[in-house]
């Protein structure tokens, strides 16, 4: 069977997600008989080609973020959005109660740096489906590897995705 | 407030934590807010802890935890009133004090806010100062208020004619057209033994006027049935339904018949102390209903010995609300009458065995206990020879909106919608009517025979006019922020429900909505009704519903495009950033596609 084409892109998140799914451990090597690992920061490639599945980390919190994600959108057939960032804003949504020009002119006193290579902070967090449109979300901080692997293995093999009791816990 | 005034105040209230609220009401009254200082101090005078007073504090509207000025103002913010320019009158007024919205203006004065329907939209626009009403605002009447707190009138110098509230009774009826003599209602029930008093109202065959219509009668024998020494009788006097008004009127106008009526229960049920619980928006009716229990007492109407019966020992106290819709809800009501947040309880058991203080508990609508003391005096077969064959009796019913006499009409249960809109002056063509407030029904103009009953159209009896000028998209956002506002916030299906249907109505609003939001909101509706754990939560996706499936093109015409789009102006996003930064480069700005 063909495998199948997997991007991931980390925006506003720490990498939890990500870390998650690597802890999955031994079921990587059955994954990676069924999957190819597009752009994502697990390989380094620098441009996302045609994909079946793109996991998203992280929610929006500035225009690169919504850059990488509108570019990853283009490119895959199912995005899914995985963690709390991703589905919710998370974390990185606890400045939205504070005005972003308060935030750069505490950090950088009263010359904040007009480079351009600097992303641009929105002004407010952002999850990733106020931008796209996003086909499954996958909740959790971070979501557990079990639930990524239950999430992936029925992807990979064509059953609508079901997390069942236990896999997925509220605050 | 002084230490000294604080135990004053505990003392006042017997140190009962009962009567918390009831407290944190005369801290607000007195200071303006209730600071952290005095949460501290209640909680040790209560032996409470810290969180539990300030839950309490922080759970109703008209409590305030930060200071929020001199004067504090809030418009009502009913669609009624929107549509009677509140918007535009509270600008006004925020420009004319140089305060903003919802702020407080930085001296300390006054600050400018909102809060949900305060039972006066027969009279609109309309606003509380200090907690105090004012109604029928104009550019005028907004100015002098204005004058007033810039020249620092203490409120009991105000013009009294700016507190007047009117009450206009347009067709009255059983209850509103009654000359009762106080008392004259208890003499009757007394006249009979309880059993043969429960008979007369099961003949009456009158169900609640609160909204879910269940028989009075099988309710107070419940109570009467269950075990234990003690009974209550609570009236709910909540009233918070957007659009209803009649409770306002009935307590103003026919205030005995309701004491008469909660008496006879008392008789009924045995029970030997009761509530009136009366929304804190009504604090103006306060006056009134404390001088009518001192009367009443006076008269051995109330106390012991009623009427000189022996052992019918029976007494009642008012206790106000602060602003928290849910609280109408009888188990959040019970909740908020021991003095916590108002949440409500688990059911069953319910109130009539598990009510106030976990003992047997009656809880009625004002209505129906008008209607109880009519039961008693000429018996329950007179009373159901009214209305139809399951809903016996009158209703009152609060009319407002696109109408030229908007105001009370009692009609008999089973009048049709265009009987009321015919009695009310409302000019055809009419584009919709929401009868019984958000919660219940959006009739659209091929509907107008229906019925003003249990069978057809329950109802709390609001009953708003929306003529063909308005947006049917912007009634349905208020009363989605409305629903948002009041969630209690206990179970997640309507914590976050709520929520997300006021953003994808005003989605819609905004003319950013795509059929992802129409499709999201409808999901969350059903997902409310189902899954919530009080009325609140299991109607508070009905407008939206109602008008997907009465009204879809007005949501159709709405949609910016069928595809996905942005929930948000991105590039407007970026231009805090950008000014600060100066930037004004391609990668400072993001395109909508
Ligand atoms: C969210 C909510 C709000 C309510 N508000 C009121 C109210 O303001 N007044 C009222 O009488 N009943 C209200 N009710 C209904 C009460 O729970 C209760 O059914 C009623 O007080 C019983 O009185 P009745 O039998 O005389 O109608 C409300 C119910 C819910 C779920
Ligand atoms: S959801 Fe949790 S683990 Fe994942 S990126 Fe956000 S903070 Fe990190
Ligand atoms: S449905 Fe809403 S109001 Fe009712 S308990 Fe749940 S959160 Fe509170």
């Amino acid at each position: 069977m063909k495998k199948l084409k997997v991007a991931t892109a980390s925006l506003a998140g720490c990498f939890g997600c990500h870390m998650s799914l690597l802890d999955i451990d031994e079921r990587l090597f059955t994954l990676l008989e069924k999957v190819e690992l597009d752009r994502s920061p697990l390989t380094d490639f620098k441009q996302f080609g045609p994909c079946d599945l793109g996991l998203v980390e992280g929610g929006l919190c500035n225009a690169e973020n919504v850059e990488v994600l509108r570019e990853l959108r283009r490119h895959c057939k199912v995005l899914v959005a995985v963690g709390a960032c991703a589905i919710n804003g998370g974390l990185p949504a606890q400045r939205n109660h504070l005005d972003v020009r308060e935030c750069l002119t505490s950090v950088y006193g009263r010359t904040v740096p007009d480079d351009p290579e600097l992303p641009l902070p929105l002004d407010r967090v952002h999850a990733i489906n106020d931008v796209v449109k996003v086909d499954y979300f996958l909740p959790g901080c971070p979501p557990s590897a079990e639930a990524l692997w239950h999430f992936l293995d029925d992807f990979l093999n064509g059953r609508t995705p079901h997390l069942g009791h236990g896999l997925i816990s509220y605050d | 407030m002084s230490p000294a005034e604080l135990s004053q105040l505990l003392h006042r209230h017997h140190g009962d934590p009962n009567r918390l609220l009831q407290m944190l009401r005369e801290v607000q009254a007195a200071a303006g807010w209730v600071s952290p200082e005095v949460i501290t101090e209640l909680a040790k005078g209560l032996t409470l802890p810290r969180a539990r007073v300030e839950g309490v504090a922080t759970f109703y509207t008209l409590l305030a935890t930060r200071p929020r000025g001199e004067y504090q103002v809030l418009f009502a913010d009913n669609i009624i009133e929107r549509f009677h320019g509140s918007v535009a009158l509270r600008e006004r007024l925020c420009a004319a004090l140089g305060v903003a919205p919802g702020a407080l203006r930085p001296d300390g004065r006054v600050s400018v806010g909102t809060t949900s329907c305060i039972g006066l939209s027969d009279q609109p626009a309309s606003l509380l100062v200090n907690g105090l009403a004012i109604a029928r605002l104009t550019v005028e009447r907004v100015d002098a208020i204005a004058a007033l707190i810039g020249q620092r009138a203490p409120l009991d110098q105000w013009p009294a004619e700016l507190f007047h509230v009117d009450e206009p009774i347009r067709r009255a009826g059983l209850l509103l057209g009654a000359h009762l003599e106080p008392g004259a209602a208890v003499r009757a029930a007394l006249a009979r033994s309880s059993e043969a008093l429960l008979e007369e109202l099961k003949r009456s065959k009158l169900r609640g006027r609160g909204g879910a219509g269940f028989s009075t009668h099988d309710k107070w024998r419940a109570a009467r049935d269950a075990p234990g020494p003690t009974r209550f009788v609570v009236c709910n006097a909540d009233e918070g339904e957007p659009g209803t008004f009649k409770d306002r009127t009935l307590l103003r106008r026919q205030l005995d018949a309701v004491l008469d009526g909660m008496t006879v229960a008392a008789h009924a049920i045995g029970a030997q102390r009761g509530f009136i619980y009366l929304r804190g928006e009504y604090l103006f009716i306060a006056p009134a209903i404390e001088a009518a229990l001192a009367a009443r007492r006076a008269a051995h109407l109330l106390g012991r010995d009623v009427l000189g019966r022996t052992g019918f020992d029976f007494d009642l106290e008012l206790h106000l609300g602060a602003g928290a819709y849910v609280c109408g809800e009888e188990s959040a009501l019970l909740e908020s009458l021991e003095g916590r947040r108002g949440i409500p309880r688990r059911r069953p058991p319910y109130p009539v065995t598990h009510g106030y203080l976990q003992r047997p508990t009656v809880v009625n609508n004002v209505e129906t206990f008008a209607s109880v003391a009519h039961v008693a005096l000429a018996g329950g077969a007179r009373f159901a020879e009214l209305g139809t064959e399951r809903s016996t009796g009158t209703r009152v019913h609060s009319v407002s909106g696109d109408c030229a006499r908007p105001g009370l009409y009692e009609l008999p249960m089973g009048a049709s919608v265009r009987e009321l809109l015919d009695a009310c002056g409302a000019e055809a063509p009419i584009q919709a009517v929401q009868v019984g407030g958000p919660s219940r029904t959006l009739l659209s103009p091929r509907e107008l025979d229906r019925a003003l009953c249990f069978e057809d159209l329950p109802s709390a009896g609001a009953f708003m006019v929306f003529g063909p000028q308005r947006d049917l998209l912007e009634v349905v956002a208020s009363f989605a922020r409305f629903f948002a506002h009041e969630s209690c916030g206990f179970c997640t299906p309507c914590r976050v429900g709520t929520t997300q249907l006021q953003g994808a109505v005003d989605a819609l609003v905004g003319g950013r909505g795509t059929r992802r939001d129409v499709r999201h909101a409808l999901r969350l509706c059903a997902l409310m009704r189902d899954a919530s754990h009080c009325g609140l939560g299991t109607t508070a996706g009905r407008p939206f519903m109602q008008l997907y499936e009465k009204f879809k093109p007005t949501i159709e015409r709405s949609l910016s495009s069928l595809e996905f789009r942005p929930t948000f102006d991105l590039d407007e996003a970026l231009a805090p950033a950008r000014a600060l930064t100066g930037r004004d480069d391609e990668r400072a700005h993001l395109e909508d596609p």
